[in-house]
């Protein structure tokens, strides 16, 4: 009789802790979509270079679509991402014209991560977006700011608002860092001779000036660090080759 | 029932003890076998440690690499608990126990905790250990106890995204690699955070606003009561970029916090000038386009940005953006601020641009278009009754008003919000949670900053209106300021430029404050960041050249877009300038006299020509011809012999970073043959100014 009492209570108190640590955060089972689109377009928000662990600036932001390219509104929209990628929210709804945007945290380790933004068609069949971002090291962020005072000006053709690219005037272009086709064939010592020395050191034209008096050693190699990891295809670094044990 | 079960177990426990004491031997047996267990209770706990179990994870995945050999070895150099310990720091660290592989570079493809390599740093962890940097409990051994909060321990490991805090901890000023923190600190002066909230540094100073809000004595004078009441409601619905807060103010709170701030206004003599009636026969609507022209000639942009109808924020961030000034000032006013925006406000960053009443009229009429018919549309006030303006001032003193504004009658009240020098290692027990929040500093600092009323509807701090990426920056900002970052010896610390007050003498020195100068140059650590530091301008430039660039400066780079607005000086007042400058602004590195303007010999003008076109290939950034070169980076160079001094050219070609720290022309380490031949031909590079004019 006591036993069975004592049974009772504990199933009831295994039901209780189990039900209390199931518990789901209401918020995802509160969104029901009202619309259903079948096309997922970026909006804006990918390809940006962010840090480790850090907000990207800008959301991320997608469109719902229906067969016609018309937005919908009201679609649920689900992201997601390798581990230690953050999404504020990591699901929602559409607005009035179609969009659905997300701040991206991206993880620890330097790198390219791909999010995945989801959406399901009335039909239940699922439609899946790849949207890449960067996230740099603290190496390669030294880099990045180096990049941006010394070597855009003429290496990224775009222009900002702040700065007008001088690509188009030379009259032999420099490479986009962005071009791993060339620059994944240099080895990290020819890089460092052509920033040190200038473009004459790989008899290449002299309109590339050399660097080696201005920048430090470690901040050359910085500026390497981060030229490989925004490379376009990525860069596999050959590695160290061992003997036979 | 109870009796016979009770008696049942009293019997089986006697018979037991029988069995293993009964007899002497057997009880001495028994006793040692327990001794025994309890003895391998201590080896066997060391034997099942978690952090043995780390090592031998490790041991099992380096095995199958290539350098097992070194690896290992390294492994084994420093078997069992590790342990970094630096008194001067108060550091004492186990975690390389389990997290081995850190200093193994060809580990760059292992992502698996603990085993990953350390990103590269500038620090080595001998010298600083892991918790200066990441927190945690450095002395622990188990992985809870190292990285969470525990009741002993209330230091959890710090997520990533703030750990540029910990840089700030003994780099107090700005570092390359520390984009987040470099920019959270700025946020807590141009967001005004520190109107508030006292912040003193270790070295005693005190973190000071930049944001200068303006006074609000003779308010009356420049805008209406409905304004107010619009932008004490919103501000941002005014202008996007608005630093002020958002004090969600009910409509009646808005209404009386208007009645007082426009009763309590004083006049002030010449803040206002009325629409010009003397030449009433010339007065015809002004041009818009003519309006529009002027404010680009006069480069309001590098300092004013407009919203554009894309929605996108155009110009700079020094002056309030205009989107739609036109709905807050009053055209009388407006008119007397172009005119001398320093009758108003003495230390304002605007400078005195000498327009002719023409000019002011043109501009007054241009900005006063700049207006949104939905702002003030719904706001209707009757005329205060004095109940609410008392309840107005009530307000006005209870939310701290007069922490940024100045306004008659009102003091500046002291310490108004709690003080936040230490607020990184605020202790846990001394705050207060929301339900549902992670119980760590960074969470609940960026939670104050994201919504300070969701801690309690009656709190004064009002919302501020910053992306998530900004409220990042401030936590991270404010996490560097720790017991730590205070108690340090000052020896290891790495201080800041301290700040300068620098003022130029004499009349002078009246004129560069006029002209607002500091606002974009900087001259002995004091100024902005806009335009090229002029410490040094004597020396760099020729006296004819600076005197008529003063009176009309023309454009030295085509690619900016942020250019010396023209100030209108008289010629008297160009040339007091001009003598300061080239008298004072003198670099002791050379003399501005050692190489001549002109008369260098024709065969080293030719050398110098051909270093520039083919060794230096100075053209791929400089113009000096203007049919051939293109370069668009540094300054055109067509008339450079008349503008730069000899010495200077020569000096800057040897080294440009000596002449100004930061420049991005790289050094080429020209010998002194190259860098006489270079000077030699850019000093025949004169240009005509009837060119100049032309363009």
């Amino acid at each position: 009789m006591m036993t069975r009492r004592w049974r009772t209570l504990f199933v009831a108190s295994i039901i209780l802790v189990s039900a209390g640590c199931t518990r789901k955060p209401g918020t995802a089972s509160a969104l029901k979509p009202t619309g259903f689109g079948s096309a997922l377009i970026e909006s804006s928000g990918g390809k940006q270079i962010g840090a480790t662990g850090m907000v990207l600036t800008q959301p991320v932001v997608v469109q719902v679509n229906d067969d016609q390219g018309t937005a919908v509104a009201g679609a649920l929209v689900e992201f997601s991402g390798p581990a230690g990628v953050s999404f504020d929210p990591p699901s929602g709804l559409t607005d009035s014209s179609g969009q659905f945007s997300t701040n991206v945290a991206l993880g620890n380790m330097a790198g390219r991560y791909q999010l995945i933004a989801r959406i399901f068609t009335k039909a239940q069949k699922s439609v899946e977006l790849k949207i890449e971002e960067i996230a740099l090291g603290y190496q390669q962020e030294v880099g990045y700011q180096l990049d941006n005072k010394y070597c855009a000006r003429c290496h990224d053709p775009e222009s900002t608002a702040e700065r007008v690219s001088n690509y188009d005037n030379l009259e032999v272009k420099p490479h986009p860092f962005t071009e791993g086709d060339t620059l994944n064939r240099m080895s990290d010592a020819d890089l460092t001779a052509i920033i040190s020395h200038g473009g004459p050191a790989l008899n290449k034209s002299a309109l590339m000036p050399p660097y080696g008096y201005t920048l430090s050693k470690t901040e050359i190699e910085a500026l390497i660090a981060y030229i490989r990891l925004i490379s376009d295809p990525p860069y596999h670094a050959s590695g160290m080759v061992y003997a036979q044990r | 029932m109870r009796s016979s079960l009770l008696q049942s177990m009293k019997s089986a426990l006697s018979s037991l003890w029988q069995k293993l004491f009964g007899h002497p031997v057997r009880a001495f047996g028994v006793v040692s076998l327990l001794l025994l267990i309890f003895l391998a209770i201590a080896p066997a706990k060391n034997h099942f440690s978690e952090w043995r179990h780390y090592q031998k994870q490790y041991l099992s995945l380096i095995a199958s690499r290539g350098d097992a050999v070194t690896l290992q070895r390294h492994f084994h150099d420093h078997d069992g608990i590790q342990q970094i310990w630096l008194p001067q720091l108060g550091v004492v660290d186990r975690c390389t126990t389990c997290h081995v592989g850190l200093k193994e570079a060809s580990l760059a493809d292992v992502s698996s905790q603990p085993f990953r390599q350390h990103p590269v740093i500038p620090h080595t962890l001998d010298q600083f250990g892991c918790v200066m940097c990441h927190r945690g409990q450095g002395p622990a051994t188990t992985v809870e106890e190292a990285h969470s909060s525990t009741l002993a321990w209330e230091q959890p490991i710090l997520p990533a995204r703030y750990v540029q805090s910990s840089c700030g901890q003994c780099h107090r000023a700005p570092l390359t690699g520390t984009p987040q923190l470099n920019l959270g600190r700025n946020l807590l002066g141009r967001y005004g955070c520190v109107h508030c909230h006292t912040i003193k540094l270790p070295d005693g100073s005190a973190i000071k606003p930049t944001d200068d809000p303006p006074s609000l004595e003779h308010i009356a004078d420049k805008t209406t009561r409905e304004w107010i009441y619009a932008w004490v409601k919103d501000p941002q619905a005014y202008a996007v970029t608005a630093t002020m807060p958002n004090f969600k103010l009910s409509d009646p709170d808005a209404r009386d916090v208007s009645a007082f701030l426009i009763a309590n206004s004083t006049p002030l003599a010449g803040d206002t000038a009325p629409a010009s009636n003397d030449s009433g026969k010339d007065q015809k609507t002004p041009d818009p386009a003519a309006g529009a022209s002027l404010y680009g000639e006069s480069f309001c942009a590098s300092c004013h940005a407009v919203q554009n109808a894309a929605g996108n924020v155009v110009g700079g961030d020094v002056g309030p953006e205009l989107t739609r000034v036109g709905n807050k000032v009053k055209p009388e006013w407006l008119r007397a601020w172009l005119r001398n925006p320093r009758v108003y406000d003495a230390g304002t960053a605007m400078p005195h641009y000498r327009l002719t009443d023409p000019q002011v009229s043109l501009l007054t009429a241009f900005l006063g278009n700049k207006t949104d018919s939905d702002l003030l549309a719904n706001v209707h006030l009757d005329a205060a009754t004095p109940e609410q303006i008392a309840h107005g001032k009530l307000l006005v003193t209870e939310y701290g008003c007069a922490s940024c504004h100045e306004i008659n009658g009102i003091k500046k009240p002291d310490n108004f919000a709690p003080e936040l020098t230490r607020i990184g290692s605020k202790p846990l027990t001394q705050i207060i949670f929301l339900p549902g929040m992670t119980h760590a500093i960074p969470d609940y600092i960026a939670a104050k900053i994201r919504q300070p009323r969701s801690f309690g509807a009656a709190l004064k701090m009002p919302q501020f209106s910053l992306a998530p990426a900004q409220i990042d920056a401030l936590t991270t900002a404010l996490l560097s300021l720790t017991d730590r970052a205070h108690d340090l010896p000052l020896a290891l610390t790495v201080p800041a430029k301290p700040p300068s007050n620098y003022q130029p003498a004499g009349k002078a020195g009246q004129l560069m404050a006029d002209m607002a100068c500091f606002s974009c140059h900087a001259i002995n650590g004091r100024g902005g960041d806009m335009a090229p530091d002029l410490i040094w301008e004597g020396s760099a430039v020729q006296r004819p050249w600076l005197q008529a660039f003063l009176k009309n400066p023309g454009t030295l780079r085509p690619a900016l877009i942020r250019r010396m607005p023209r100030f209108n000086l008289s010629d008297d007042d160009a040339k007091e300038l001009t003598d300061y400058i080239m008298t004072v602004y003198q670099t002791p590195a050379f003399d501005r006299d050692s190489m001549p303007a002109s008369g260098y010999p024709p065969a080293q003008v030719e050398q110098g020509k051909q270093l520039f076109y083919s060794k230096y290939a100075c053209q791929s950034c400089h113009i000096v011809d203007t049919k051939v070169d293109k370069g668009y980076v540094g300054p055109t160079l067509t008339q450079v012999g008349s503008r730069l001094n000899a010495a200077w050219i020569y000096h800057w070609l040897k080294n440009p970073q000596s002449m100004r720290p930061g420049a991005i022309e790289p050094n080429r380490n020209m010998n002194d043959e190259d860098a006489r031949a270079l000077t030699a031909f850019l000093m025949t590079q004169r240009g005509s100014s009837k060119q100049e004019a032309k363009k």
